[in-house]
């Protein structure tokens, strides 16, 4: 099969069930190449084990799936030189240098002994974390050896990154740091598939989101549509131990609705969590 | 079979870093053996026409290869369970075959340190052999056995609490039983039987015989040489069901 006739990736009907638990139920999506796609939902939806299988590291029960044309069960060899993978656990070797870690990754992929070296500097520059290549990781923080992990997966030069929730227990500062990091390789023509739970990471970053709820999925689309569905702006009204939400076009119609309620309210922006609570009855996070 | 390299190429970057350490702890159990039975022992007491201590040394480094070629699995656990390292040689694009070549490398590597470090001890505990060809031959075999079996079974175990019991159960035993430390033929005949089915046994023979000068017991370097090679082949197999 010839790469670039399909999609960067294309999962057709892909399940997967741990025992008797169904971790992912006949789930299927495209992702067009140089898209950064977030795929959003709860912990336990399914989000690791799609990446999981995308990556080689599990295996599907049913379905297939196809990374820039690879088959990634028939032609996993190809498939998995096609991918870049941060897993979701810090998984660098402690003991060992950045640099070192660095290396082995391009030894894994077959890279020549020079152009590691080059890839190493020029990877380390880009993350900021040139001056850190013989520092032992266990000295890094982890924000710094998040960023480590990116370079690493890049060193082969991937066509797709999966990113599986990369700025999980992060401060705020670094997830923005992260953020940018990841638009700029989004800009460098990397095809990004990003799982998280965090909707403002998904609304600042994706170009599109799908959500999945229970290994199911719920929908796909672009974050600014798939608000628009519901109306522009939010009000949220405390009724008792409850509270309600209504949404409306403009926010001059929700302040209008809001007077007619004795209780507290607050008029807010729609966002990507209210679209999957009314889609799913749940929330992301 | 690309990027095997890597794979041992990891393993002997972490040992380098831990070189000492892993030297001090290679040599705690041969010179505890070689105290308490040098020794204590001593000279007053001889098997089949050697010295003890001339007799236990062929067992300490059948065992001691067995020990350190099997020790991988402990490594092999904590990259698993512990830092997740495990996931990256599964996302790479190399084989499986490659992933079980460079970690028993690792293995028979380890099985080598540890018998350069018996070698030096005993000389300076008066004892020498002709480490021959064979005798290395015998080791190595020994040592891939082993360390086939160590991945095989690193790929079963749910967590490091079950290695454990693995060494517990299965090498501990093996390294007293099989003729290590006596000869088999002071056992009752139903215990020699079993016990000349456990290769730790056989590697205990091919090393006592090319050490001794006896020439190549080519039945124990089948035995070991096969075994291997069934280890080696399901250890590739269970690489593969580790994937979740």
């Amino acid at each position: 099969m010839i790469a670039n006739e399909r999609p960067a990736i294309d999962i057709v009907e892909l399940s997967k069930n741990y025992g008797r638990i169904k971790a992912l139920k006949g789930v299927s999506l495209q992702v067009h190449s140089g898209e950064l796609f977030a795929y959003l939902g709860p912990n336990g939806s399914g989000k690791t084990t799609t990446i999981k299988i995308l990556t080689g590291l599990a295996r599907p029960s049913a379905g297939t799936a196809y990374v820039n044309g690879f088959n990634v069960e028939k032609d996993s060899i190809h498939a998995k030189r096609q991918c870049g993978y941060v897993p979701q656990a810090l998984n660098l070797d402690n003991e060992l240098t950045v640099e070192q870690n660095l290396y082995i990754h391009g030894r894994l992929f077959h890279l020549e002994k020079g152009y590691i070296k080059d890839r190493i500097i020029m990877l380390l520059d880009y993350i900021g974390l040139l001056d850190r290549a013989k520092s032992p990781v266990k000295e890094l923080s982890g924000g710094m050896k998040r960023r480590v992990m990116i370079a690493r997966a890049l060193l082969h030069e991937p066509k797709i990154l999966f990113l599986d929730e990369p700025t999980v227990g992060l401060d705020p500062s670094i997830r923005r740091k992260i953020w940018a990091l990841i638009k700029r390789i989004q800009m460098d023509g990397t095809t990004i598939f990003l799982t998280t739970h965090y909707i403002e990471e998904a609304e600042f970053l994706a170009d599109r989101v799908a959500f999945l709820a229970e290994g199911t999925l719920v929908t796909v689309g672009k974050p600014q549509e798939l608000i628009e569905t519901l109306g522009r702006w939010a009000l949220d009204i405390v009724e008792g131990e409850h509270m309600k939400t209504l949404y409306f076009k403009t926010q001059e119609e929700a302040k209008t609705q809001a007077i007619q309620y004795p209780g507290s309210f607050s008029v807010r922006p729609v966002n990507l969590e209210d679209v999957f609570i009314s889609m799913t009855g749940k929330k992301v996070q | 079979m690309k990027g095997w390299t890597a794979i041992y190429y990891r393993e002997i970057l972490i040992l380098r870093k831990r070189f000492f350490r892993q030297l001090a702890s290679m040599s705690v159990m041969p010179l505890l053996y070689m105290i308490a039975f040098g020794y204590g022992i001593g000279e007053s007491v001889t098997v089949d026409g050697v010295t003890y201590m001339n007799f236990m040394i062929p067992g300490l480094l059948a065992m001691n290869s067995m020990v350190q070629g099997f020790g991988i699995a402990a490594e092999i656990n904590i990259a698993r369970f512990y830092w997740r390292v495990f996931e990256e040689f599964q996302a790479a694009p190399i084989r499986h075959i490659a992933y079980v070549t460079g970690e028993v490398l690792f293995g028979i590597t380890r099985a080598v340190m540890g018998a350069l470090i018996i070698i030096i001890l005993s000389w300076l505990f008066g004892v020498r052999f002709s480490y021959n060809g064979y005798f290395w031959l015998a080791l190595i075999l020994n040592a891939f056995l082993f360390a086939s079996l160590a991945v095989c079974l690193a790929m079963v175990v749910k967590s490091h609490a079950d290695q454990a019991l693995l060494v517990n159960f299965v090498i501990t035993p093996m390294g007293f039983l099989g003729g290590t430390f006596f000869p088999l033929e002071r056992m009752p005949l139903i215990i020699k039987e079993v016990l000349s089915y456990l290769p730790i046994t056989h590697a205990a023979i091919a090393i006592r015989q090319a050490l001794f000068g006896y020439g190549p017991a080519l039945f124990s370097y089948g035995v070991l040489l096969v075994l291997g090679i069934i280890c080696f082949v399901i250890a590739v197999w269970c690489v593969d069901r580790a994937r979740e």
